[in-house]
């Protein structure tokens, strides 16, 4: 190799670690910030209760109310979304015809759903509301957030279910399962993998947006008992608390921002788990 | 031929956007019979055997017309049930394809499907298939282990017992050991062996030994049409056809 390729290529080798080294570090610096200011204030009581009158003020109580709301929420709203995605990801990959105009349009409009703004859609689900005369609910926040999540839920869905042999679904057919059948127990178990990661993708999403719900679901000290009731968010939560002038305070926003990124962590590792065990029954 | 067969092709033409694949065939199948069809790539092989059980219905752009008769009935007539026709035929493919499930399971499929729900009656079939496909004795310490997991002619031999398990009276096999090591083949070509005292057999295969060591009846196609068929004896042996004796000498290919 003569020198000038010998160069480019420990060049762009170097440039290749050095962006590795840099998003490393930057996770990590997050990832030190919001432990280092955020552990201290977690406490026992911040986790376990909600939050008492003078919460904002420096007062006792915890988050218990944006805990629960957030979980409420964020498995609401992507339950919501997959029931409506799946249906749609089996028609246009195992129903209608491949590559075909509708099948195009479909994939057309999830991306550009996919890159609007979720302030955008806390917007619409504000005026859909007050056209039915609702007010902030923890089911409006559901919606909204699941109409949200959507398109990231189909267009994970779609990549995954692409990528089924179409071998595979024919040997299901040829065993005299019907397009339903062949969708439900073999395409889909097949995806599964993929469909858990893009499940886990848009639970993530919905639990970390703020826009989207500050005008849907809304934000209150009690815990919802039923989907008419405001419902708090974390990230909500970590807002109002930054907001405070009293540096206690604003420390427990650090402190919520780690159970925030713990309960992404938990539901990461559990559906890891079990793609895992669906993995190994994939057709290569 | 004078008898009646299970699958008798009239008029098949099969065309794919401009292009016509199979140009107006017309053939009975012979029953209890090994049927190689044989012929160069591109000759409309797989397409015609994928007319046997409609899975050519999956193919975007493809235009249909003409007959296949399987037991008297037209499969392209119009109320015909496409699951119905498909369970009369086991199918396998070029490359294994097992479900993405467990052994049990893969063999059980068919059977579930068509409501066979009890739990021991189910697990003696599942047994008798894997027994009939030569795997119960590989196999029985780990069905529940996922079919991915097995090697390529374990996998075979499990898409032969999940497709005898749906009781068909007709197999049909694309190439079927192309993909196969020389002992995995042997053991597919000896079930094809047994397995055509009781059942129709068709098979594509580009291997002229193996149509030799196996076929009853061999089917030659060239661009779409049938050239000649009839008994591998005459076929191999006093071919009619300038072009299939260019073939079987291997002057082409």
């Amino acid at each position: 190799m003569n020198t000038r390729r010998k160069i480019t290529s420990t060049f762009f080798e170097t440039l290749m670690k050095l962006s590795a080294f840099l998003i490393v570090a930057v996770l990590l610096y997050i990832l030190g910030t919001i432990l280092y200011k955020g552990i201290p204030s977690l406490s026992w009581e911040m986790i376990s209760q909600k939050p008492s009158a003078g919460f904002y003020m420096g007062g006792g109580g915890g988050i218990l109310n944006a805990i629960v709301g957030s979980i409420y929420l964020a498995g609401g709203a992507s339950l919501f979304a997959l029931f409506f995605s799946l249906p749609l990801v089996i028609y246009i990959n195992n129903y209608a015809k491949k590559n075909g105009k509708f099948v195009q349009v479909i994939r057309l409009i999830m991306d550009v759903l996919y890159g609007i703004p979720s302030i955008v859609y806390g917007t619409f689900g504000f005026v859909i509301m007050l056209a039915l005369g609702w007010t902030v609910s923890l089911l409006a926040g559901i919606i909204t957030v699941g109409i949200f999540v959507f398109p990231i839920l189909v267009r994970s869905m779609d990549e995954v279910l692409r990528t089924v042999p179409p071998e595979v679904n024919q040997a299901a057919y040829s065993l005299g399962a019907t397009r339903l059948e062949t969708s439900v127990f073999v395409s889909l178990r097949q995806a599964m993998p993929g469909i858990l990661a893009g499940f886990l993708l848009s639970f993530g999403r919905a639990i970390g947006d703020a826009a989207s719900v500050l005008f849907t679901a809304g934000f209150t000290d009690n815990i919802p008992t039923s989907l008419t009731q405001p419902a708090a968010t974390l990230p909500l939560s970590i807002f109002f608390q930054l907001g405070s002038p009293f540096e206690e305070v604003r420390n427990r926003a650090y402190a919520a921002a780690v159970v925030l990124t713990v309960i992404i962590l938990i539901i990461s590792i559990l559906s890891r788990l079990v793609m895992k065990h669906f993995s190994k029954y994939i057709i290569k | 031929m004078s008898e009646k067969s299970i699958i008798q092709v009239k008029n098949l033409s099969v065309s794919y956007g401009n292009h016509q694949v199979l140009k107006n065939l017309s053939i009975d199948i012979p029953d209890n019979k090994l049927t190689a069809i044989i012929g160069p790539s591109g000759c409309g092989k797989t397409t015609l055997f994928k007319t046997f059980n409609r899975l050519i219905d999956d193919t975007d752009g493809i235009k249909v017309s003409g007959e296949v008769l399987v037991n008297g009935e037209n499969i392209y007539g119009k109320d015909i049930e496409i699951t119905h026709i498909r369970k009369k035929m086991g199918l396998l493919n070029q490359r294994p394809t097992p479900l993405p499930m467990s052994i049990f399971d893969n063999v059980a499929f068919g059977m579930r499907l068509q409501g066979l729900k009890d739990k021991k009656e189910l697990a003696a079939k599942v047994e008798h298939y894997l027994r009939l496909a030569s795997l119960w004795d590989e196999l029985k310490d780990r069905l529940h282990a996922p079919a991915a997991a097995l090697s390529i002619g374990q996998q075979q031999r499990l898409c032969l017992a999940r497709g005898l398990a749906v009781e068909p009276e007709i197999i049909l096999g694309d190439e079927p050991t192309s993909a196969l090591d020389p002992i995995s083949t042997q053991h597919i070509e000896q079930k094809f062996k047994e397995l055509k005292e009781d059942y129709t057999i068709i098979m594509v295969t580009h291997i002229l030994r193996q149509a030799r060591r196996l076929a009853d009846y061999i089917v030659f196609m060239y661009l779409g049409e049938i050239i000649e068929h009839g008994p591998t004896d005459e076929i191999f042996n006093n071919p009619q056809q300038k072009l299939t004796q260019d073939y079987v000498k291997g002057v082409f290919n």
